[in-house]
């Protein structure tokens, strides 16, 4: 069989790293630049997944089936629907950027560095391709070690404890994921004599209603809560995000918590259906704790890169919301959050990186009255946090709203509690800037500091052209996805009343 | 009455134990010719022995042959297990030959000794008659008392030694007063006709406290809780090798018996013995994990993972039928690779002269010996079950298994488990690739047959990680013959 362009994007990483593998140690440039070369050639390759992609058909597209496990009714089923795609694209767009980003920042082991981003590359795509739940949980744990080790080995001080935290975490989450994917698999074949893990299949099978379905919609949705994070679940994320390089903090924000709710778009939603309904109530409480919570601390952190670690809780919640609305306008908002997110806080670590990498710190207190010394720098810094804060006619805003019509519907005063949250970022991220860029120039060390090198240009331009495009033209993005996410509507509707039928 | 018959003599049955036994005299004859250097010579006629055997076990793969009245059965399951034997055998002998000079332990008399238990552990798997496990058990029991103590100037290879043989002679008795019950109570020892008797058919209360007592002694060379007292310190003390060997063959063997134990002569009272092993393997494989939390030493920590991870197959057993023994198996040959791996690694690296064993010596192995560190790492991954790695996979069919029966709980508590797990495992990654090393570096000592031993465990481990299918099919073509 010859394998597909979608086969081909999300392995590249991986063959890649394997042929740097061969690279002497020495050839730092080579590995760096090879590294650069395979994650932009990815990203050319799936640029056609984008452009042929039918925006109007509910269907898997670029599908792939192979056999693999055929006694266990595993499969190599990959393909794209609207909403994996925004993501593949994501990731093919962050990688290479956060690979760029690091070009100066990690002089230790840069051949292992590289590997281990590609690596995780392919992990993350595959988690995002999948069609199949074995492989998808391949992918989902495979995952976790490059994302450990980038934190683990080349973070800052207390990296250990970040790196240890981070995957007991999201391991203890998925443990009980495997046992429900084990317990469906078996019911699902139990119940049709069919026993295959193909999640399209499983998505068909109408699961009768009560504990099972519940418990089973809890393991997955504890593993994804987790990793989103789900307020209370959020506890590893603000020590991952400080201790892990900047390049780690970008994939780790941009990409790896779209997982979580990806997660919940894929799996639970379209299997659990009434489980989703009766959960609802719960996930909207603590989504919207997490947003209102998630700005709260993000406003009195000292750190710049916790600040903006926190303000991920944040707009995480807001992602949440919009999901388990179950209405169009919520869904579409949530998915174009998800994508938000990983351009506006990718761009936030990465502004956060480079002034770290000036000053060797990261203290609010430490900065002031950067205008004066670094405008361009300045510039970017305003465009991103006004994109992150929702300012109408960036990316940040579309999200925001659709989100809020979204819960509105269901509950106003959902719409209400959520709405506080986007006036707390215009708080932490202004009060921020502010201390950070206006004012007097208050320590001698900040005067010699240099602009944005071309180096830095290059990666921050892709990201702002993406704020500004998706904010002006929301329907290039939310056209591909619209008609996916209204037959998974349907779907949600239509099994949830059968099973309440019977 | 009647004349004693005596059975035909048909050695065809036990052709790969022969062959081991056979190079195992060879070697010790050899021992005797005129004296050379090295005994390095010596190990190559043992793998080239074990090799033979290899090879004779899969021309055979397929057919049936019963011997000495049913007493040995060279049937695919004790095919299978001889594979996984040989295999294991192969690579200590590999690991070895190096190990042995370089740690001044070199005698003709090891090797001839890793044969013996090596045909122990192969009678063991084909025992149709429980006087045939017990004999079987004892060969291999006696070599591997005898190589535990190896380092005979040091005082943990002594208490090992001691340690491994005072336990497990009585063990052993156990097992033996076990026998004689259910010999009393069904009026025979071979396990079809057990099997066939009212008695364990009924589940006599008799059988039962003969199953009882059974299961004390195999569950010592399972080291299962609570009869894995001994593990930790022999494990510790034991030439790394010997280790390696105590871990995975002889709990091959030890599983391949009780099984077939279990499934083919005990199975009319499996609702007992299920209900008896349930609570065996959480407590094992909690206790397992949760004491490996807390050492530092290597060698120690993988005598708890492995006490842990004979909880998780013992899952296999609790869930019965076909898809659980066939876990089993797969997840044997997982373990097997794995383990070996992982043990010969660690045999290789050595601090200040002495071997290397506690986790702080691994401090920054990754920036002087990237190879090793990437090897070590990928066993631990596998041990803690990350995909595509082989302990994944086989994981993952055990604890299907268990879900198919409709063991949920005992799943929970199984990944919940190797979560805890992960932390030790991982543990030695953070030594070896985000810790400075204090103080005097870890050499490696760099051995031809050693690295060849590695590379075969790790593409092992990659294999049956990523293509799981045939060996899957080969675990359940070798239960089937239990489950007739």
């Amino acid at each position: 069989m010859r394998p597909g362009l979608l086969s081909v994007v999300t392995f590249l990483p991986a063959l890649g790293a394997l042929a740097l593998i061969f690279v002497p140690r020495r050839l730092a440039a080579i590995q760096r630049g090879g590294g650069l070369v395979i994650t932009l050639v990815t990203f050319a390759l799936s640029v056609p997944l984008w452009t042929r992609f039918e925006g109007d058909s509910a269907d898997f597209q670029f599908e792939e089936v192979a056999r693999w496990l055929p006694t266990l009714g595993v499969s190599y089923h990959i393909g794209v629907d609207g909403i994996s795609l925004l993501l593949v694209l994501l990731t093919t767009v962050l990688t290479p950027l956060a690979l760029a980003s690091a070009w100066h920042a990690i002089e230790d082991r840069t051949k292992e560095f590289v590997i281990t981003v590609l690596l995780l590359e392919t992990g993350m795509l595959g988690v995002f391709v999948s069609l199949d739940l074995f492989l998808f949980f391949v992918f989902w744990e495979a995952m976790l070690i490059p994302m450990y080790l980038i934190i683990g080995v080349w973070g800052g001080g207390n990296r250990v404890y970040a790196a240890v935290k981070f995957i007991l975490y999201t391991m203890v989450g998925s443990a009980l994921m495997l046992v429900a994917i084990l317990a469906l698999y078996y019911q699902h074949g139990g119940a049709t004599g069919i026993y295959t893990f193909d999640v399209p299949t499983l998505a068909r099978f109408v699961l009768p209603p009560g504990q099972g379905q519940n418990l089973m919609f809890l393991a997955f949705a504890l593993a994804f809560a987790i990793k989103v994070p789900l307020f209370p679940f959020h506890t590893w994320l603000p020590d991952a995000h400080v201790e892990a390089p900047t390049a780690g903090s970008v994939i780790l924000a941009g990409v790896l918590l779209k997982m979580g709710t990806y997660g919940f778009l894929r799996f639970c939603l379209p299997l659990f259906p009434d489980a989703t309904y009766e959960f609802a109530p719960l996930v909207f409480a603590l989504a919207v704790i997490g947003i209102v919570y998630g700005a709260l601390v993000s406003t009195v952190q000292p750190d710049l890169k916790k600040l903006v670690a926190y303000s991920s809780v944040s707009h995480l919640g807001f992602v949440m919301l919009g999901l388990f609305t179950l209405n169009q306008q919520g869904l579409v908002g949530g998915v174009i959050q998800m994508v938000n997110h990983g351009i506006s806080t990718g761009a936030l670590f990465l502004l956060v990186g480079m002034i770290y990498e000036r000053r060797h710190t990261r203290l609010i207190a430490d900065f002031g009255g950067l205008w004066a010394v670094i405008p361009a720098f300045s510039a970017v810094f305003l465009v991103v946090s006004l994109s992150s804060l929702g300012l109408p006619g960036l990316n940040g805003f579309v999200g925001e709203f659709l989100v809020l019509v979204g819960a509105f519907q269901v509950n106003p005063w959902l719409a209400a509690f959520a709405t506080t949250g986007i006036i707390f970022a215009a708080v932490y991220l202004l009060w921020m800037y502010q201390r950070v860029i206006f004012g007097e120039v208050t320590h001698e060390e900040n005067r010699r500091l240099t602009d944005l090198s071309l180096r830095e240009w290059a990666v921050l331009v892709p990201l702002l052209v993406l704020i500004v495009w998706i904010g002006v033209y929301p329907s290039a993005f939310t056209g591909k996805t619209e008609a996916t996410i209204s037959a998974l509507i349907a779907q949600v509707q239509s099994k949830a009343s059968v099973a309440l039928l019977r | 009455m009647t004349d004693i018959v005596f059975p035909g003599v048909a050695l065809g049955g036990l052709l790969p134990a022969l062959i081991v036994l056979g190079t195992a005299g060879l070697v010790l004859l050899l021992d005797l010719a005129p004296p050379r250097d090295t005994k390095t010579h010596l190990g190559g006629i043992a793998l080239g022995g074990i090799v033979a055997a290899l090879l004779v076990a899969v021309t055979r793969w397929g057919t049936e042959q019963r011997s000495f009245r049913d007493m040995v059965l060279l049937d695919n399951y004790a095919l299978f297990f001889d594979l996984v034997i040989c295999y294991a055998a192969a690579l200590v002998v590999m690991l070895s030959m190096d190990y042995l000079g370089r740690t001044g332990g070199e005698s003709g008399e090891y090797y001839g000794l890793v044969l013996f238990a090596t045909a122990g552990m192969m009678l063991m798997v084909s025992a149709g008659d429980l006087i045939v496990v017990f004999l079987s058990l004892e060969l291999m029991s006696l070599s591997l008392y005898v190589l535990a103590g190896l380092f005979k100037t040091r005082l943990a290879s002594g208490e090992a030694s001691l340690k491994y043989f005072l336990l497990g002679a009585f063990a052993s008795s156990f097992l033996l007063y076990g026998i004689a019950l259910i010999y009393g109570a069904t009026g025979s020892t071979s396990l079809d006709r057990i099997a066939a008797s009212p008695a364990a058919k009924n589940a006599d209360p008799l059988v039962l406290a003969g199953l009882g007592l059974m299961l004390v002694g195999f569950g010592f060379k399972i080291s299962s809780v609570p009869f894995h007292m001994w593990a930790p310190d022999v494990y510790q003390g034991a030439p790394t090798t010997i280790t390696s060997f105590i871990a995975t063959g002889s709990k091959a063997a030890a599983f391949a018996a009780l099984i077939r134990v279990l499934v083919v002569a005990l199975r009319g009272a499996q609702a007992d013995w299920s209900a008896l092993l349930w609570g065996i393997a959480a407590l094992t494989m909690t206790v397992g994990n949760v004491v490996a939390l807390a050492q530092s030493n290597l060698k120690r920590m993988l005598a708890y993972s492995s006490i842990a991870h004979v909880g998780y197959m013992l899952m296999g057993l609790v869930a019965g039928g076909a898809p659980g023994a066939g876990a089993i198996l797969f997840y044997l040959l997982a373990y097997t690779f794995t383990t070996v791996g992982a043990f010969g690694a660690i045999g290789l690296c050595a601090r200040a002269g002495e071997e290397a064993v506690e986790v702080g010596d691994y401090a920054g192995l990754a920036r002087r010996h990237p190879v090793l560190a990437l090897t070590l790492t990928l066993f631990m991954l596998s041990l803690v079950g990350i995909p595509p790695l082989a302990g994944f996979v086989a994981k993952f069919y055990l604890f299907g298994s268990a879900v198919q029966a409709g063991y949920l709980w005992l799943t929970v508590i199984a990944v919940l488990n190797s979560a805890i797990a992960a932390y030790y495992y991982l543990r030695v990654i953070v030594y070896m690739y985000m810790r400075e090393p204090e103080g005097e570096g870890l050499s490696v000592a760099p051995s031809l047959a050693g690295g060849l031993a590695l590379t075969i465990a790790l593409v092992g481990l990659v294999l049956l990680g990523l293509m799981p299918a045939p060996f899957a099919d080969l675990a359940q073509a070798a239960v089937t013959p239990l489950l007739r």
